[in-house]
């Protein structure tokens, strides 16, 4: 215990003094999920509400392949984003493997069908709500994607933000197309898994309780914004 | 089935041309006819009462003229053509539970403006003008669904008439009101008949029927059971449904039906 606990004070000394490693790190770390989220949502938001608000040909289809693609293995999509992108794969020209946009594709991929699965099941819920009142106003197609994305944006901001949770948990594909380069491209949880490899578990349990830290203000993000919701009695 | 064309009834514009006719309308659905086989004609201008059992098939019947469900057979005409989008800008519906956007009083009126194409100021014009003729000016800014059930179903009604239509909808507009909230919808109603409006009201009050109607339509196991001028139709019953129910009798003989 005194060695865990040891340990644990260190840790907590180097988010203390605000050690550069560890900033530069959760900097990263920020900056490449934060940019995988947004744009997961500008591909997810208007995929999940098409998919959840319109009947057409394939649909049982597009609803089944969102859910698969909601349980992909992070290792496997750094696996392919890694062969798209190595030097002799298709994209190998732009040198992007072991970069921080290379983790940023992986994690889009990642997470634009959590958004868009998400998405569709909260635009279809409220589309079957608004659905005869807007065929009775005659709204058309993008009127009506625009409208109910904008009516469940309180249930959209906790969609996001489990998108954000699922992103900045991640370590497999970050690990396979970033490869964790220090100072280029290490994140929380690639530096987690390297640290303690390595036998550096303060610098690990450290950014550990930073990611915990971050689940939880998530978490109360998510809460507050429900409860938000409610009070304006928009749920 | 027998054919309505119209109304016998001094009161009504004979010779107006109808601006909305059904013939043969038929609809299935769990292999039985919710409606079955339903001849109807509305005279501009005037208010037609649907009333009828719970089951008749009001509210089908209601979506069905309005466009809502595809009937199975039959047609049902918009001025002499098909349902279109054109037909579909000239008409409004309110439903029994009223649909609220998770937007504030006003922007719910905009919206319905926006989409029937009105811009810039003059939708803001045309929904706080809408808003104080339903007496809702106050609450303009309070997030629709605060609303009491009284004030959501006068909204609903004030952004029916926002897109000035033709033709009105109503089903059972007023079924879980108070008497207050009741005779404020009322008005709203008698308001939209005097500048024009042709309005279809499906109701189970009697006394409501008599207040506001000037042409009865009664259901009977999705058929027309009897139809007519309002207040002689009431006066002299033919059908046994329209008997037992003007007399308030529980009428459970299901004959009719098929």
């Amino acid at each position: 215990m005194n060695g865990f606990s040891g340990v644990l004070g260190q840790a907590f000394g180097l988010i203390l003094a605000w050690d550069a490693d560890l900033v530069a790190i959760i900097g990263l770390s920020l900056r490449v999920t934060l940019s995988a989220v947004v744009i997961a949502c500008l591909v997810g938001l208007p995929l999940g509400a098409v998919v959840g608000a319109f009947r057409f040909p394939g649909r049982v289809l597009a609803d089944l392949l969102l859910n698969a693609l909601m349980g992909l293995p992070p290792v496997v999509v750094g696996l392919l984003v890694y062969l798209m992108l190595s030097a002799s794969g298709p994209l190998g020209p732009l040198a992007l493997l072991y970069t921080p946009t290379a983790m940023i594709v992986a994690q889009t991929i990642l997470v634009t069908p959590i958004i868009a699965a998400l998405t569709r099941q909260a635009i279809r819920d409220l589309d079957r709500e608004y659905d005869e009142q807007f065929q009775s106003l005659g709204v058309g197609p993008v009127a009506r994607v625009a409208a109910l994305l904008w009516d469940a944006r309180f249930s959209l901001l906790t969609v996001a933000l489990a998108g954000f949770g699922r992103a900045v948990a991640e370590v497999g594909a970050v690990l396979i197309v970033g490869g964790n380069i220090n100072h280029v491209t290490r994140m929380m949880t690639t530096a987690i898994a390297l640290e303690t490899s390595k036998g550096n578990l303060q610098l690990a349990l450290a950014l550990g309780v930073v990611l915990l830290a971050l689940a939880l203000v998530v978490n109360a993000a998510v809460m507050a914004v429900r409860g938000l919701a409610v009070r304006a009695a928009h749920a | 089935m027998r054919d309505f064309p119209a109304f016998d009834d001094p009161g009504s514009v004979q010779g107006a041309a109808p601006i909305l006719c059904a013939s043969g309308v038929r609809f299935h659905a769990g292999g039985s006819a919710l409606i079955d086989g339903i001849d109807l004609t509305l005279a501009p201008g005037r208010i037609t009462v649907v009333m009828g059992a719970n089951g008749a098939g009001k509210s089908l019947l209601l979506r069905l003229l309005h466009g809502l469900i595809l009937p199975d057979s039959g047609s049902v005409l918009w001025r002499g053509r098909p349902l279109d989008r054109a037909a579909r800008a000239a008409q409004a519906m309110v439903f029994q539970r009223p649909v609220m956007l998770r937007r504030s009083v006003l922007a719910n009126l905009r919206f319905a403006l926006a989409v029937q194409g009105v811009r810039g100021a003059e939708r803001t014009r045309r929904a706080v003008q809408a808003l104080s003729r339903a007496n809702l000016a106050d609450l303009a800014h309070r997030p629709a669904r605060v609303l009491s059930g009284g004030e959501q179903q006068r909204l609903a009604l004030a952004r029916a008439m926002a897109g000035a239509p033709e033709l009105l909808f109503l089903d059972e507009p007023t079924a879980s009101l108070d008497p207050a909230s009741t005779q404020a919808i009322e008005t709203q109603i008698r308001d939209a008949r005097a500048s024009g409006v042709t309005v279809v009201l499906v109701t189970h009050d009697l006394g409501q029927a008599r207040r506001l109607g000037d042409d009865l339509v009664f259901l009977h196991a999705g058929r027309v059971a009897e139809a007519g001028p309002l207040h002689a139709t009431l006066a002299r019953p033919h059908s046994a449904a329209l008997r037992a129910w003007v007399e308030g009798r529980l009428f459970l003989d299901t004959s009719c039906a098929t």
